[in-house]
């Protein structure tokens, strides 16, 4: 109990430093994917190449990713964008095929009506097949911020500062409860942002969040490969 | 920073191939690892997941535990098993077990799920038992899925017992830690090639088996692109309404 009080602020600090990290690549990963995937949905052609390029992205293991980017990209070694950067990556490898499933479900019947009533394709895109695509992308977007925020820890084995901090200081000194903060306090931030993208989600798209349940099954039923891409 | 003819040398330098320490004795440390992890992970998760697809039983248990799990910092969890239970392999195997679970539970469900319906009810109608139309039926047709599971789980679990040699363990992380240790960057990036190419080979591997396992009479009457052809016949029909 002491220990947690004098390291309040160290704990408050990490936190946010983990949070902030958290973040950019969680952003990037939306709003890259959404052109990619309606690309990739859209160019047939192209489908294949994207999700396999995508798919091997997502193959690398974090750790080396982390250190094999400077040499890519020439940062430092400790530099934290390493890890926002490879993050990001990653985060657009699970939201690409996110994305171009999520596109590929709007009913074909729906868009032809949409270009009979006289749509641009762009205007389409905005109105009719992005809104469609909305709670698949949502639900997307849920997965990367969860499996984000469990991979920013991993940056602090190379000196990059997290919550990780915790773990790694709590295992040399033999002190659980400080892994432990560690631990909650990442599940803490997971939480946190998934309420604060279902929040979102409401906001944007509040018809999901009216209709009956049958659209909700719908929604659920898409976990499973979502689950399966991460 | 540009390391990369270093960390070649490194590659090259044929002491790195050699000893208990050498790059094929860690390659082989790292994939025995990897396997025990998947093969106890598989004998917990694959029962699950086949019973709770089968039975249409426990999903939205068996969706939260895997999305509670997924949220477990891994490192975490490693690091708080071994202050608990000591050093050695058995407390970082339970982390990586746990580790793999949600994967492979996700994947044996949906699979099962993803089953047509009408062909399990023709199972039935035929006189087949439970247990029959979960082997002779659901589980041919849902392999796949249920290796794509394996997969994801297997990338996982090679990416995290790099992480785990943290702790004094073998494996390809090895080289990550010494070389942070003494600030070797050579050392450092060839080591994370391996484990780059090590993980690429074990995805492209599971791509294939995931293609073989595909049920001969499934692969024959599938069309080319399901798709297109379904949104062609959409656009047939809604025409000829429009004629009609």
């Amino acid at each position: 109990m002491n220990w947690l009080i004098e390291n309040a602020g160290q704990i408050w600090q990490l936190t946010l430093i983990h949070a902030g990290l958290s973040v950019p690549p969680i952003i990037v990963g939306l709003v890259l994917s959404v052109p990619i995937g309606w690309l990739a949905n859209r160019y047939r052609a192209s489908r294949g190449t994207v999700l396999a390029i995508v798919g091997i992205l997502y193959a690398v293991p974090s750790l080396p990713l982390f250190l094999v980017l400077p040499s890519i990209i020439g940062t430092k070694v400790l530099d934290p964008a390493n890890v926002v950067i490879s993050l990001s990556i990653y985060a657009v490898a699970i939201m690409v095929r996110t994305a171009s499933d999520a596109f590929a479900a709007v009913d074909v019947d729906v868009l032809l009506a949409a270009t009979a009533v006289g749509f641009s394709t762009w205007r389409r895109f905005w109105s009719v097949e992005l809104p469609l695509a909305g709670p698949v992308l949502l639900s997307g977007i849920r997965v990367v911020s969860v499996s984000t925020i469990s991979l920013v820890s991993v940056g602090s084995v190379i000196g990059v500062p997290s919550l990780g901090y915790f773990f790694l200081r709590g295992f040399q000194v033999g002190f659980p409860l400080e892994i432990g903060v560690g631990i909650v306090g990442t599940i803490v931030i997971a939480v946190v942002f998934d309420l604060i993208l279902a929040g979102l989600g409401r906001v944007l798209m509040p018809w999901t969040h009216r209709r009956s349940r049958r659209t909700r099954v719908a929604i659920r039923d898409e976990t499973p490969e979502l689950v399966e891409a991460a | 920073m540009n390391g990369w003819s270093d960390a070649f040398n490194w590659l090259l330098d044929p002491t790195n191939w050699s000893g208990p320490g050498g790059i094929p004795a860690r390659t082989e440390e790292h994939l025995v690892y990897t396997l025990v992890t998947l093969v106890v992970a598989c004998i917990i998760a694959l029962p699950i997941g086949l019973a709770v697809g089968h039975t249409g039983k426990g999903r939205g248990v068996a969706v939260q535990f895997s999305g509670a799990l997924r949220a477990l910092p891994t490192l975490g969890v490693l690091l708080l098993l071994a202050t608990w239970l000591g050093l050695g392999f058995g407390p970082p195997l339970v982390a990586m077990v746990l580790l793999a679970l949600p994967p492979l539970i996700a994947g044996a469900y949906a699979g099962v799920e993803a089953v047509d319906r009408q062909t399990i009810d023709a199972a039935r109608s035929i006189g087949m038992t439970g247990w029959q139309v979960l082997f002779k039926v659901e589980l041919p047709l849902a392999l796949p899925i249920i290796i794509g599971g394996v997969r994801s789980a297997c990338l996982q679990v090679i990416a995290t017992w790099t992480v785990a040699a943290y702790l004094p363990l073998g494996g390809l992380g090895r080289y990550i830690y010494d070389g942070y240790a003494v600030q070797n960057y050579a050392e450092m990036l060839g080591g994370s090639i391996v484990v780059i190419i090590l993980a690429l080979v074990a995805d492209g591997v599971f791509a294939i088996v995931q293609r073989l396992v595909v049920p001969r009479g499934v692969v024959l009457g599938r069309a080319s692109d399901v798709r297109v052809r379904q949104s062609r016949s959409l656009v047939g029909t809604s025409g000829s309404t429009t004629a009609g």
